[in-house]
């Protein structure tokens, strides 16, 4: 044969060796240097992860009392692998099956059913915003006839289960709604994932996700109020259940399993009792208004122990009752607490809403005017009208008293005092020429009070009000002047189309300084008018500041974690935000002042038959002044020596006639007061006016026993020496 | 076996049979077969059954009540395979090249019967002739075996040891060839078609015709090859199935779905693999066609580098031995029917194993003895028989 031939031949064979070689190359890197990789791509390729969702933990009042629970519900669900499977119309008509079936109207069904997002899908939270592989539940709340319906004509309900599952209960006990504290609990939303991937750890024990705590699209989770802040507590660990899968996803087996862990017991600082007091308060307060023709549309009230800072009730008006949230909510429900028209019933007034906190403000003006000098010792004139330049501020709320002391000034609520010392307090800034580090020490006091800045109250939104210094005026004139220049030149229009001349000036004079503090804002500024803003629970925080010796808290209304087999899992003590910038003297001065407003002063009549020698009272009554043609802000704000109480009704006249009243009837609930003035500790929620020292208790079979708080505590807990505490004590 | 060497000009040894080798050969002339091709061959078989066995066994909607359904027609096949193996390495020299044309215009035919309405479409190309009683051929196999023999018998008519093909034979080998390729790339089977252009390139190249002819053939390929691709003559699948392999990942649940399910296969098996009939992806069934096409993932993940690696090597042996044969045939008639089986085995395992390793294009064509299948089976064992029949003619 050739020798072409065999060369070719040979260069045959090399061809053939490097080709294999390149195979064995290629097989060596695949199976040896990547395998790694490849092996873990093997393990998500065939096996998913079956959640078993862990039993919400329950969240209890003080004394046990549970305020949301779980309760087995029977949830009937829509496959919507099924639905799409079915096409738009069939699918239609198996909803519709199903709507009949569960007594609801269609098309709130079949909203329920859109993925949020999608055309035609209605808003958050009515539309579906879990994972598009997983059954829709349509009502959690089906009752056994309507399951039987669907489970003995499965041929008419294709991929619709209705099983057994626990759900949220808000049991409302004594009454005790505590809508906007407690919060809901609703499906994961992809904001929830990305936030949960930025991963905070607040140290609150608030949304610190632990590894196998990570959320999945499945999960529920608190969309507001505790359910929302203890989240990581409540939620517990689901069971997960890895199961190997075939390519066409059928389960072939087991390959791990977890059991769920559920979720901790939540204990609050929250007394059911006291907290149906005060939400009943509110309402009587409010339609009482009404009955005299204020407009009264909204109003918040606080109980706060000033000794351990945590919450002890807090309510808004309008409210809702919570259960709405169960099983899903309606449309209509969740139009009805979102509207504008209803006032926003789903937003807490008490945290979350902002109001001119008027003559409470003035002990604010007198820690100030103290710090900068005055003497708590001398008197003040107290005359008709305070004269500024060519504008004369008149006292409200008083009559003229002629030079009286502080304490009278407090008790009278005269402005014209404290226009004075806002007045001089700014001028000793610089007045319009102002220094380049004035002290604005009306402001730096309204701050150490805890004002203008969240409370950190462990509820999320909260609002921060607002205490308008100098920094502040000049940022918003740089942001609006120009807006406010147009108006000035072009006048303002009021609602007819015309010009409002009143309105105008005002432009002119904010166009021309607005990023002043002008003699005036001062003056407002004392009286806790003009710019100010404060929310309820700010106040409260405020006044039991001044009954406890200046502590300032960052309230809590949790208490502790508690494992559900009743271990304490951790004790959430309130910390301290910071202490009132005041001498213990000036405290004093303030706590004597304040009581002596509720035995001879603007809050005398609202304490008439109040037993003072046996509980002391201390009260400032506020009537805040929004606009011309709007009804004044109601404010009462109290203290005793363990409680401050805070109750506002937005447009709902004077302080004294309004939430005066309100506040005296919590404390009558409270202590056991009857008419008579004596002190019955039967009839009291609080015996002693103490809240019950110890935790409540978990059984091993798993019964909540209530702590024995007829017992007699010690008198207080040790509250964090910001000051010496002078204040005298209960009994 | 008594079997001797003499070493020729070029220093290469050649086995010579002794005087009593001959004389036993002449009783029982399979004793003079290449055990060592023949062991590599059952090896791969045999090894091919178990991984057959294991990647249909738990699959349910394939096998039915009998998990061992696939293993016991693929030793079937393999039986079938070898009695034609055995009698391909008996024929007589002299009678296979007088049937040579039976052979060729009996394929042909077949490919034409697969494009008429007597072939079935499976997974895109008309390809199978399915007959009663759940058999299916697949004409396209056979068509190799006699090309091999046709090719190699024109290339080598009526000339000595020593001269080389004239233009005019060449021009009638490739005129040949012409006609399967062009019935096989109208199925469209690609895969087949590859191996047909690298079997008629081996045999060319190696018959000794001028290089103007191999590089003439080389750019003919590269430039039909260029132009299946970017003009319209393919279907888009096809071109996807083409060119997924450069990227994986590209579309996950589409074409390069299989690729990726492959390499995880391969890739997780790791050293020593997860053992037989305890691969999840094999298991799982995630890999598409595994007991024909992509039966090497089995391999790979089953059995580890130290299977899959193990495959390539009993590869290895068999074209070893294919190309003893070659160097070492009485004739040229011999030598290019040993280098048409070698090319056509190596380029075929090449393809299949390349495809599985992300190496080549994903076309459908099965991994000789190793895959399950019938007709390739048949064919295979027959291409074995003929390398065996050069191997002994010299014994003969």
């Amino acid at each position: 044969m050739s020798d072409r031939s065999r060369r070719r031949l040979a260069v045959l064979n090399v061809l053939v060796l490097s080709l294999v070689v390149t195979l064995f190359g290629r097989l060596w890197y695949l199976q040896v240097l990547a395998a790694d990789q490849f092996e873990q791509a093997a393990t998500d390729n065939r096996t998913r992860e079956v959640r078993t969702p862990a039993v919400r933990g329950i969240v209890l009042d003080d004394r046990g009392r549970p305020l949301v629970r779980n309760r087995t519900a029977m949830v009937v669900s829509i496959s919507r692998t099924e639905l799409l499977d079915l096409g738009e119309e069939r699918a239609r008509e198996l909803v519709a099956r199903v709507a009949e079936v569960i007594d609801e109207p269609f098309q709130d069904v079949w909203g329920r059913t859109r993925l949020c997002g999608t055309e035609g899908a209605p808003g958050t939270p009515v539309c579906w915003n879990g994972s598009p592989f997983q059954p829709i539940p349509v009502t959690e709340d089906a009752d056994m006839d309507m399951a039987l319906q669907i489970m003995e004509h499965r041929e008419d309900f294709p991929g619709v289960a209705a099983e057994l599952a626990p759900i949220r209960e808000f049991p409302l006990p004594e009454g005790a709604l505590a809508t906007h504290l407690l919060g809901y609990v609703g499906p994961v939303t992809d904001a929830d994932l990305a936030r949960q991937a930025e991963n905070a750890t607040d140290g609150t024990g608030g949304r610190a996700d632990t590894p196998g705590t990570l959320l999945q699209g499945t999960d529920a989770i608190g969309k507001s109020g505790l359910e929302l802040h203890y989240d990581a507590d409540l939620r517990g660990t689901p069971g997960v259940r890895t199961v190997a899968v075939d390519s066409r996803n059928r389960v072939e087996g087991t390959v791990a399993e977890t059991s769920p862990v559920p979720g901790n017991y939540l204990i609050t600082h929250l007394d059911a009792e006291v907290q149906a007091v005060a939400e009943r308060e509110l309402q009587t307060v409010i339609e009482g208004a009404r009955a005299e023709g204020l407009p009264a549309h909204t109003g918040a009230v606080v109980v706060l122990d000033h000794q351990t800072g945590g919450v002890v009730a807090m309510a808004s008006y309008p409210s809702y009752d919570p259960n709405v949230w169960v099983g899903g909510i309606d449309p209509a429900d969740y139009a009805e607490i979102t509207s504008e028209e209803n006032r926003y019933p789903n937003q807490s007034r008490a945290f979350q809403g902002e109001f001119a906190p008027a003559s409470t403000f003035k002990v604010v003006t007198t820690t100030a005017a103290v710090n900068v000098g005055y003497s708590l010792d001398a008197t003040y004139p107290c005359t008709a009208a305070y004269q500024v330049g060519d504008q004369s501020f008149r006292n409200l709320e008083s009559r003229p008293y002629g030079p009286i002391t502080l304490k009278r000034a407090l008790e009278v609520s005269c402005n014209t005092v404290f226009y004075k010392f806002g007045h001089e307090m700014w001028q000793r800034d610089g007045g319009n020429d102002p220094d380049e580090d004035a002290a604005e020490v009306l402001v730096s006091t309204a701050r150490g009070y805890g004002f203008g800045t969240p409370t950190g109250v462990d509820l999320p939104g909260e609002a921060d009000g607002l205490i308008a210094d100098r920094a502040f005026k000049e940022a918003r004139w740089e942001r609006n002047k120009e807006r406010w220049c147009t108006w000035a030149e072009e006048g303002y229009p009021d609602d007819q189309g015309g010009i409002d001349a009143y309105l105008t000036q005002l432009m002119v004079e904010n166009c021309a300084d607005g990023y002043k503090v002008r003699a005036g804002d001062a003056v407002n500024a004392s009286i806790g008018q003009g710019e100010t803003l404060v929310t309820p629970l700010q106040m409260a925080v405020a006044y039991g500041a001044i009954a406890n010796g200046g502590t300032v808290w960052e309230p809590r209304v949790a208490k502790a974690v508690m494992s559900p087999a009743g271990e304490v899992v951790r004790e959430i003590e309130a910390p301290v935000a910071g202490a009132v910038p005041a001498s213990p003297e000036t405290l004093a001065y303030l706590q004597d002042a304040l009581r002596s407003v509720s035995t001879d002063g603007t809050a005398a009549g609202v304490f008439a038959g109040w037993p003072h020698e046996q509980i002391p009272v201390g009260a400032k009554t506020g009537s805040g002044q929004v606009s011309r043609d709007r009804e004044t802000t109601s404010w009462f704000a109290s203290f005793t020596d363990r409680y401050a109480v805070v109750m506002m009704v937005e447009e709902g006249g004077s302080g004294s006639g309004t939430s005066g009243p309100g506040v005296r009837a919590i404390y009558d609930a409270i202590y056991g007061v009857a008419e008579d003035g004596t002190v019955d500790p039967q009839a009291a929620i609080l015996p002693g006016g103490l809240p019950p020292q110890e935790l409540p208790t978990i059984t091993p079979d798993g019964m909540v026993v209530a702590p024995d708080s007829r017992e007699m505590a010690p008198a207080s807990r040790e509250v964090p020496p910001a000051a010496d505490v002078t204040a005298g004590r209960g009994p | 076996m008594s079997t001797g060497y003499l070493t020729d000009t070029k220093g290469r040894r050649r086995p010579v049979a002794s005087a009593p080798a001959r004389r036993r050969a002449g009783a029982s002339p399979l004793r003079q077969m290449d055990w060592i091709l023949t062991a590599a061959v059952l090896a791969l078989g045999g090894l091919g059954g178990l991984l057959v066995w294991s990647a249909t066994q738990s699959n349910t909607s394939l096998v039915g009540e009998n998990s061992t359904a696939y293993l016991e027609r693929h030793l079937l096949n393999l039986g079938l395979g070898l009695v034609l193996g055995v009698a391909a390495s008996l024929f007589n020299y002299r009678l296979l090249r007088a049937y040579a044309p039976v052979l060729y215009i009996a394929s042909v035919l077949g490919l034409v019967a697969v494009l008429s309405p007597l072939g079935s479409v499976i997974s895109g190309a008309r390809s199978w002739i399915v007959l009663p009683g759940g058999f299916s051929i697949q004409p396209s196999e056979f068509a190799k075996v006699a090309l091999v023999v046709g090719m190699a018998m024109i290339l080598a008519e009526k000339r000595d040891a020593e001269s080389t093909p004239g233009g005019s034979l060449v021009a009638q080998a490739l005129a040949l060839a012409a006609v399967p390729l062009a019935l096989i790339m109208l199925q469209p089977d690609l895969g087949t078609a590859l191996v047909v252009v690298f079997l008629v390139l081996g045999i060319v190249a190696v018959s000794g015709a001028s290089a103007r002819w191999i590089v003439g053939l080389l750019v003919l390929g590269v430039a039909v090859s260029t132009f299946a691709l970017t003009s319209g003559v393919l279907e888009d699948y096809q071109r996807d199935r083409l060119t997924s392999f450069i990227d994986p990942n590209s579309d996950p649940q589409g074409s390069s779905y299989n690729v990726r399910q492959v390499f995880i296969a391969i890739g997780s098996g790791g050293l020593t693999g997860k053992g037989l009939l305890a691969g999840p992806q094999t298991q799982g069934s995630f890999v598409p066609a595994q007991h024909t096409d992509f039966v090497f993932s089995v391999a790979g993940e089953e059995l580890g580098l130290i299977g899959a690696g193990g495959i390539l090597l009993l590869f290895t042996l068999v074209f070893w031995r294919a190309y003893r044969i070659a160097v070492g045939a009485e004739d040229l008639f011999g030598r290019l029917v040993a280098v048409g089986v070698l090319c056509w085995f190596v380029f075929q395992a090449f393809e299949n194993i390349g495809m599985c390793l992300g190496l080549m294009p994903v076309t459908g064509i099965p991994l000789p003895f190793v895959s399950y299948g019938g007709s390739s089976m048949f064919a295979n064992l027959i291409a074995v028989g003929l390398l065996q029949n050069v191997h002994m003619k010299r014994y003969a």
